[in-house]
């Protein structure tokens, strides 16, 4: 199965560069940001064969890439949709109202926490914590911050995604 | 007005790239280091009395001085940049805004230190921060103050971005160590320390970006004279990141002698309370740190105005004081609910529990099924004492502090608020609908009329 999972050329350059990065043997350090960046050109989750790869690029253990990306939240352990609305609901945005945000959510995509909707666009994961409180409600959206949400700017950036004119990197 | 280290020119356009930060005298620090010995340096930051920034309050000179230089042995000065507690949002700001300042302040720290290759350890949310600071890298080595022979020193500094993968736990520093070996966030026993067997068990340093922040405007004015600014032992200046229901939220620079209510209330900062109302409770110091109610907050218990900083904020211990902490400053207005607020930070704590010791792992998932049991009008009255009791159990009995962090947000909200979790159990069906409101927690001082 390994076989026929690759990074693309630039991103095994990437790879190499980040292996630099330590002392000889030092590659186990790596995992996390390979890890990333194989989310990333692996249709957003990782899948067994895909953390197999990695393990053997990194000349490690596969258990040792599991227990590692099942440790971290960032890592998603299924298929997501295209756009995952990752919505903080901790202290600082609940007092800000980020459960109207996320009921707004839910209803308007007749999804529930975790799930993705039948389309396969949207995937709502609430999120605990991270780290926009002053300018809460917020969402992360691929590599950006939504901040300072209402429920006409989330329906706003649902238009926009499914238009294709969310940026995710 | 307070004076202004790390934040004077964060207005300045540009000040992101090398080319103005230069202008505006960036790197100068560097340059008189440079030519100073490491242990010199040493002495300025301790003259200075830097406490660590991330949340612990610890002096940086002092933690400094642990490090352990064994011959031969590789050190490394890692920055921890995971900045991940609840209402705080400073390093996000520092390092967006200025990355120069935190690069600077890296390098003047990895020269003392002796690190040739340092790392800065940034939360994987912050996914577009890495791009700025690698930038920022990029302009400090072209223009010679990164890489081999720094100003013709013979010193050599290489820094290196991590991503972590999403998890407060990693802030904490040897599960940051762990994390970046590329292993799960599992803190390690101590000792030994990091400083002496820390990143790849060799010596190590970790600090939080505003405190390597800091280190420039130490060596910019001197350690002596750092230390004149502030009060006591809360020298300089400190970033609170202000939230919740305040009308100017975000980033701001205090000397630390000004008081809560002035910090509150005057539009130089928060503003005051959002949309009119009245204040009912704040957590200062990020999460983790005790909540108190208005009337403790403003005032000590002996009715002393509670000041910005560390002594005073701490004033009456956890019996009617709190902390500093990371300087996450969260505002909970009159309509908030008490119960709901603390439920969510017990699920923030069970989600994060890296589940290596068993009170944390199992007790923070028992306070959060309890909260949300009380919190839907499901609660019975010995849920409180369970509450209580667990949380007791918890404290101290872990490796980590995040046992700590998960015990005092519960044990605070029933110290100071058990009459509204009373209310919740007593009345299930109105609490559904409706908040406890202020009760007897009423700030006495009315709100600050604006443009008075």
């Amino acid at each position: 199965m390994s076989e026929t999972i690759a990074f693309k050329p630039e991103s095994l350059e990437q790879v190499h560069k980040i292996i630099a990065r330590y002392p000889e043997g030092r590659q186990k350090s790596a995992l996390l940001p390979v890890l990333h960046l194989a989310q990333k050109e692996f249709g957003g989750w990782l899948d067994v064969p895909v953390m197999d790869y990695v393990a053997e690029l990194l000349s490690i253990k596969p258990i040792e890439v599991y227990e590692v990306a099942t440790f971290y939240t960032m890592f998603n352990m299924k298929p997501v949709g295209k756009y995952v609305l990752e919505v903080c609901r901790t202290g600082p945005c609940m007092v800000c109202g980020s459960e109207k945000i996320l009921d707004h959510i839910r209803t308007k995509l007749n999804i529930k926490d975790g799930e993705t909707t039948e389309d396969g666009m949207f995937t709502l994961k609430p999120a605990e914590c991270l780290g926009a409180c002053g300018y809460a409600p917020m969402m992360q959206l691929g590599k950006f911050f939504h901040e300072n949400l209402t429920i006409e700017k989330v329906d706003e950036i649902l238009d926009l995604c499914r238009q294709g004119q969310v940026a995710l990197d | 007005m307070s004076k202004k280290l790390l934040l004077k020119d964060a207005h300045i356009e540009g000040i992101r790239y090398f080319e103005t930060y230069r202008k505006q005298g960036g790197y100068t620090a560097a340059e008189k280091a440079l030519k100073m010995t490491p242990d010199e340096i040493l002495e300025e930051v301790k003259a200075s009395g830097l406490r660590g920034r991330g949340g612990a309050g610890f002096p940086t000179g002092m933690k400094w001085s642990f490090l352990a230089k064994p011959e031969g042995v590789p050190r490394h000065l890692v920055v921890n940049a995971d900045e991940s507690e609840p209402g705080t949002f400073k390093d996000r700001y520092l390092m967006e805004f200025l990355p120069h300042l935190l690069i600077e302040g890296m390098l003047i720290s990895s020269y003392c230190l002796g690190s040739n290759v340092s790392y800065i350890y940034i939360r994987g949310e912050y996914s577009w921060i890495p791009d700025i600071l690698e930038e920022a890298i990029e302009e400090a080595k072209a223009a010679g103050f990164l890489g081999k022979n720094i100003l013709g020193t013979g010193f050599d500094c290489e820094i290196y971005v991590q991503r972590g993968g999403g998890a407060y736990i990693c802030g904490e520093e040897t599960a940051l160590l762990e994390s970046l070996e590329g292993k799960r966030g599992n803190p390690r026993l101590k000792p030994p320390f990091p400083a002496v067997k820390g990143l790849w068990e060799r010596p190590t340093v970790v600090n939080n970006v505003e405190s390597i922040a800091a280190i420039v405007p130490i060596i910019d004015i001197t350690g002596a004279e750092y230390a004149k600014i502030g009060v006591g032992r809360s020298t300089g200046t400190k970033l609170i990141s202000a939230c919740g229901n305040i009308n100017k939220p975000g980033v701001y620079e205090i000397d630390m002698t000004i008081t809560v209510e002035e910090f509150i209330y005057s539009d130089e900062y928060c503003g005051g309370i959002k949309d009119g109302k009245r204040l009912k409770a704040c957590i200062p110091g990020g999460s983790s740190v005790p909540i108190v109610p208005a009337n403790l907050l403003l005032r000590t218990v002996n009715g002393e105005p509670r000041y910005m900083n560390y002594e005073s904020l701490a004033d009456g211990g956890f019996a009617t004081g709190t902390m500093m902490g990371s300087g996450g400053f969260i505002v909970l207005d009159e309509d908030q609910c008490i119960v709901e607020h603390t439920m969510t930070l017990a699920r923030f704590y069970n989600h994060e529990s890296c589940g290596q010791c068993t009170p944390c792992r199992e007790g923070t998932g028992w306070m959060y099924k309890i909260l949300k049991k009380i919190e839907k009008g499901e609660g019975k009255m010995e849920d409180i004492d369970l509450l209580w009791d667990i949380q007791r159990k918890i404290e101290g009995n872990t490796i980590c502090p995040l046992g700590d962090a998960a015990a005092w947000p519960v044990a605070a909200a029933i110290r100071h608020f058990r009459d509204e979790f009373e209310w919740h159990i007593k009345n299930p069906e109105l609490s559904q609908t409706q908040n406890y409101g202020l009760a007897n927690y009423a700030d006495p001082i009315p709100a600050v009329e604006k443009n008075a």
